[in-house]
């Protein structure tokens, strides 16, 4: 880890410029409380992410990552050592509720990193969103309500709302040249968050979707649904799965021989990851994400191979979005030197907090409090993911129904 | 069948420590503890089945998920509902489903009754993972808490801690002594005759098929006012709540606790909310931990928690003639 | 729906209830001749298909990696049947269900630990890699046709060694009476342990065999666990014609629920199970 001192060093310079710009209107509202009394009391840190299940890949590549960071920056956030509070969430909605109590309530954690579930994501941004409390870190959960009606001060986003990912891919699509295209997701709300603003943009851009295929969540068996779209014989096929789900289908929509005549689009989560196990199944596939793993910045190729080092597997976007998870925290700590009581000035030090070091490229938050990033499209040539540009430049959620935006 | 009096000393003693409880514990487990009081109003209904009737439902958690989906469906957007119209019609939904899966279930037995149960359970837990307009597997918000007026006095405020904690401990007394009283009358003879041999209750003269049905429609409507609770202690029901491995947690808490005891699913239900938050705690692979535990308790402890405290408080009184008098059951 | 679109749907249908067969014959074996409701099942599926990922990246032949996991699945099953299952055979349901539940907890723990949370697939054979064109844009991989015939195989000859081997024999009188073919001096206790073994193997073939087509990832058996389990209901438990007939018949609800009444296709497969019970309680093939 000795190689990313120097990369952490000019982070905490630049942190330090913020710090001291975000001080100018801060201090007023700084008062030094808990600080005061314990300076070097651990910053209570509490984690809810799936260990167990379909998603555990999700939960452990955020957590490795954002603990690599904040390994890089000494274990410490303002100068405070750090204690964790891990739980599995399991994805059970029926257990959100007792788990973030636990961790805000038992646990008095100062801030909550989670969860990966939009509906765990609802309930705990409901409960923590509700209340003078830990500010919520969401580092996955792409439900466009975080950022959106439920939007609050203590809660931030280091990854997407399900908005941003989808909306370029429609774009994308209707550029090469497709006149009509079918859409195809799980049938629940990311599904149908991502579907709908692909349509968005295909439709805008002069496209007709002519039928949307809803997959019973978490059905595997596609085989009667992509019967439907050979008969249908659309220009293209805009589509969401992931993780197994992803694999699953890529193979299934190669074996049934439609990649020959239906190019296939999608957000990034499509092929994410999956390189490997869906193998020649997602030759050509185009998909818009936030991350491509060939970004060609120094962070980007630091951030990888640290990762890589660390934990034995290779990065992925999620991971990324732990990673910075793990630098807003860091940012939010360092603007009050520790001081987890002046939560005014934290949310202030993370809503102006710029990001020009992350590995998927520079963004900073928007007033929703979700990034404002680029996103980027991919396509997956010889079992690799290619960078083929930029999709769209500085892409900003809409926020629909945020009353801070 | 009469509870032995150890237990009962225990047991009055477990109510005393509940009633206090609030004033004393920290919030998170005050928060935990109602979570433990609605499962075990709803193992105790899952209990009535199994233990009393002789019918092993593995889908109970129907009952429990629809009731909590029928208060965020009659709880408006824009404010409270009164708990006199949301709890009569959670009540009533749980009961017309319990009616009808029972009336098509209760005429096959073992494994024939175990799958049919799973089925009608797994088919409303499809129906509420698809309906995008319930919040399909997200789940669906409660925002309000029903109010508890009487003309336009308020008589409870739901949305306090106590009031709600108070609420949910006079819901789990109240489905005990209503089920003990059920139990000791002539239907609850007949129910536990047809568990032991239901031919026989048959040639007694007895419709067998009525009562279990009867049986089947009265735990459906318990487990209804438990997913009634916890609806309104969490603010959300998903479909997860209706899922195949609440109604597996559930069969758990009623063999931990001790079959056909009533009190014992109510044990286990403490029992079992409290160790997975413990095993969790104790290590990331807390599955391992808890699959051995579910193991164990089924090779080794058959008759659960309950079956053991006669036997303990038996052998520190070394075997006094009381203690033998009071013995197992 | 035109009468080509008809027809592909229906292969698919048959071609999802072949798949569903492989899984649910060990699991009617096990149900029927046992007594036993074995809900790990669906663990053994799992374990199966990352045994065969394993076992492929090592040998780099997929035939091979199946030769040699069976026989390692075959040992867990026995081992399983004597070390937990075989203290339940007297005991009620409930404690079944309950105990395999327990068993799910922890293979499915064994398995992160053993090969963590990531998804893998295992490649299709080369000469297995070719295809036959279907319609205009759609064709039939000779993977799915080989899982065809390897379904049919195995339906042909778990058919005829209950039917007609001394072991089937055995099998079949065991589970009518268990006294009665004791006192004939065959050992019950080892014969169950054989029959165990064997429904454990079989989910473990079914998941190398779909592993191809499918991907490998955590929990992947919860989610045939419960369809398999309909399947034996439908078929009548214990029945290998009635677990036959029961894939097909959820192969057509799932698929042509799924293209005519997209809003409520995973209910249709319950509902299908629902009156077919209804109508039969014992299910098609079930003896009462």
């Amino acid at each position: 880890m000795s190689n990313s001192g120097s990369n952490s060093f000019t982070r905490r310079r630049f942190l330090q410029g913020t710090a001291a710009a975000a001080g100018v209107t801060a201090v007023s509202s700084f008062v030094p409380t808990r600080f005061a009394i314990g300076a070097k009391a651990p910053v209570r840190v509490g984690i809810l992410l799936p260990y167990s299940g379909t998603y555990a890949m999700l939960g452990n590549s955020i957590t490795d990552a954002m603990k690599l960071r904040l390994a890089e920056a000494d274990h410490k956030l303002g100068g405070r050592p750090i204690h964790f509070v891990q739980i599995d969430s399991e994805m059970s909605v029926p257990k959100a509720q007792q788990n973030t109590q636990k961790l805000v309530d038992k646990e008095k954690v100062d801030f909550v990193v989670g969860p990966v579930h939009s509906g765990i994501a609802a309930v705990m941004a409901k409960m923590v969103g509700s209340r003078e409390g830990p500010i919520m870190i969401v580092p996955n959960a792409g439900s466009n309500a975080v950022t959106g009606p439920l939007c609050a001060p203590n809660i931030f986003r280091t990854s997407f709302s399900n908005w941003q990912p989808a909306y370029p891919g429609g774009t994308v699509m209707a550029k090469d040249g497709h006149k009509t295209a079918v859409t195809i997701a799980w049938k629940y709300a990311a599904g149908r968050q991502m579907m709908d603003a692909g349509t968005e943009a295909f439709e805008k851009a002069g496209g007709k979707v002519i039928k949307d295929i809803e997959v019973p969540f978490p059905d595997v068996e596609f085989q009667a649904f992509l019967s439907e779209i050979a008969a249908l014989k659309p220009d293209a096929v805009f589509a969401f799965f992931s993780g197994g789900g992803a694999t699953k289908f890529l193979k299934d929509y190669a074996a049934a021989g439609l990649n020959n005549s239906i190019p296939l689009y999608g957000p990034g989560f499509l092929t994410e990851g999956v390189e490997a196990a869906a193998g020649e199944a997602a030759e050509g596939v185009k998909t818009t994400l936030h991350y491509s793993a060939d970004i060609s910045n120094a962070a980007n190729r630091t951030f990888r191979d640290a990762f890589e080092k660390a934990t034995g597997r290779s990065a992925n976007v999620f991971a990324v979005q732990g990673y910075d998870a793990g630098e807003l925290l860091i940012k939010a700590m360092g603007a009050v030197n520790g001081d987890t009581g002046a939560t005014g000035a934290i949310i202030q030090a993370m809503e102006s907090a710029e990001f020009p070091d992350s590995p998927r490229g520079y963004w900073k938050m928007s007033k929703a409090h979700n990034p404002i990033q680029d996103i980027y499209l991919r396509e997956v040539r010889g079992s690799a993911q290619k960078l083929m540009g930029v999709a769209a430049k500085a892409l900003e959620d809409p926020a629909t129904g945020c009353k801070m935006s | 069948m009469d509870t032995p009096r150890s237990v009962t000393f225990i047991l009055t003693l477990a109510v005393v420590a509940l009633a206090i409880f609030p004033w004393v514990g920290e919030s998170f487990y005050v928060s935990l503890v109602m979570r433990m009081m609605i499962l075990g109003i709803f193992a105790m209904s899952l209990d009535l089945l199994i233990g009393y009737t002789g019918l092993v439902s593995f889908g109970h958690a129907a009952f429990f998920g629809l009731s909590g989906y029928l208060l965020a469906i009659v709880t408006p957007d824009s404010g409270p509902v009164s708990i006199w119209y949301a709890l009569p019609v959670c009540l009533a939904g749980a009961a017309l489903a319990a009616l009808v899966i029972g009336w098509f279930s209760v005429r096959t037995t073992g494994i024939y009754f175990i799958m049919i149960t799973l089925a009608f359970a797994q088919m409303l837990y499809y129906y509420f993972n698809e309906n995008t307009d319930l919040g399909g597997s997200d789940g669906i918000f409660i925002f309000y808490k029903p109010t508890v007026m009487l003309g336009s006095w308020t008589l409870l405020d739901l949305d306090n801690h106590y009031t709600l904690y108070y609420f949910i401990f006079a819901g789990l007394v109240g489905s005990y002594f209503l089920l003990r009283m059920l139990l000791r009358s002539p239907f609850g003879q007949v129910i536990r005759g047809i568990r032991a041999n239901e031919a026989r209750t048959r040639a007694l003269g007895f419709a067998t098929f009525r009562y279990k049905l009867v049986s089947f429609v009265i735990a459906g409507t318990l487990a209804g006012f438990a997913g009634f609770l916890e609806g309104l202690h969490t603010g959300i029901m998903s479909p997860a709540h209706l899922g195949w491995h609440e109604s597996g947690t559930a069969m758990m808490m009623v063999i931990l606790g001790g079959i056909g005891t009533l009190y014992g699913p109510v044990v286990g239900a403490f029992a079992m909310v409290y160790l997975q938050d413990w095993f969790q705690e104790l290590t990331e692979h807390w599955l391992l931990l808890m699959g051995g535990f579910v193991i164990a308790v089924v090779l080794f402890l058959p008759n659960g928690i309950a079956g053991l405290i006669p036997q303990l408080t038996g052998r520190l009184r070394k075997k006094s003639p009381a203690a033998q008098e009071n013995g197992d059951e | 729906m035109d009468i080509s679109v008809f027809l592909v749907q229906l292969l698919n249908s048959i071609q999802y209830g072949f798949l569903l067969f492989l899984v649910a014959s060990g699991l009617t074996l096990i149900f029927g001749i046992m007594g036993i409701i074995n809900l790990a099942h669906g663990a053994f599926y799992m374990l199966g298909a990352y045994l065969v990922f394993w076992l492929t990246g090592i040998t780099s032949n997929f035939f091979v990696a199946i030769v040699l996991g069976l026989p390692i699945m075959l040992l867990l099953g026995y081992i399983v049947e004597r070390t937990a299952i075989s203290f339940l055979y007297k005991r009620d349901h409930l404690y079944q269900v309950l105990l395999t539940y327990g068993l799910i907890l922890i293979f499915n723990e064994m398995q992160k630990l053993l090969w963590g949370t990531n998804f893998y697939s295992v490649p299709v054979p080369e000469i297995l890699k070719g295809s036959i064109p279907l319609t205009e844009n759609q064709v039939y991989p000779h993977y799915r046709l080989f899982i065809s015939m390897v379904c049919l195989a195995l339906a042909g000859v778990l058919y005829a060694v209950i039917g007609k081997t001394r072991l089937g024999m055995m099998i079949r009188a065991g589970a009518v009476n268990r006294e009665m073919v004791q006192a004939l001096g065959i050992n019950v206790g080892r014969l169950f342990a054989i029959v165990f073994s064997l429904g454990v193997v079989l989910a473990a073939f079914a998941g190398m065999i779909a592993a191809p087509v499918s991907s490998v990832y955590p929990g992947m058996g919860d989610q045939i666990l419960i369809l398999s389990f309909v399947v034996v209901v439908i078929g009548g438990i214990g029945s290998i014609k009635g677990a036959f007939i029961g894939a097909m018949i959820i192969g057509l609800a799932d698929t042509f629920g799924k293209v005519l009444l997209p809003d409520i296709a995973s209910v249709a497969v319950y509902a299908t199970m629902a009156v077919i019970l209804i109508w039969r309680p014992q299910g098609l093939f079930g003896k009462a």
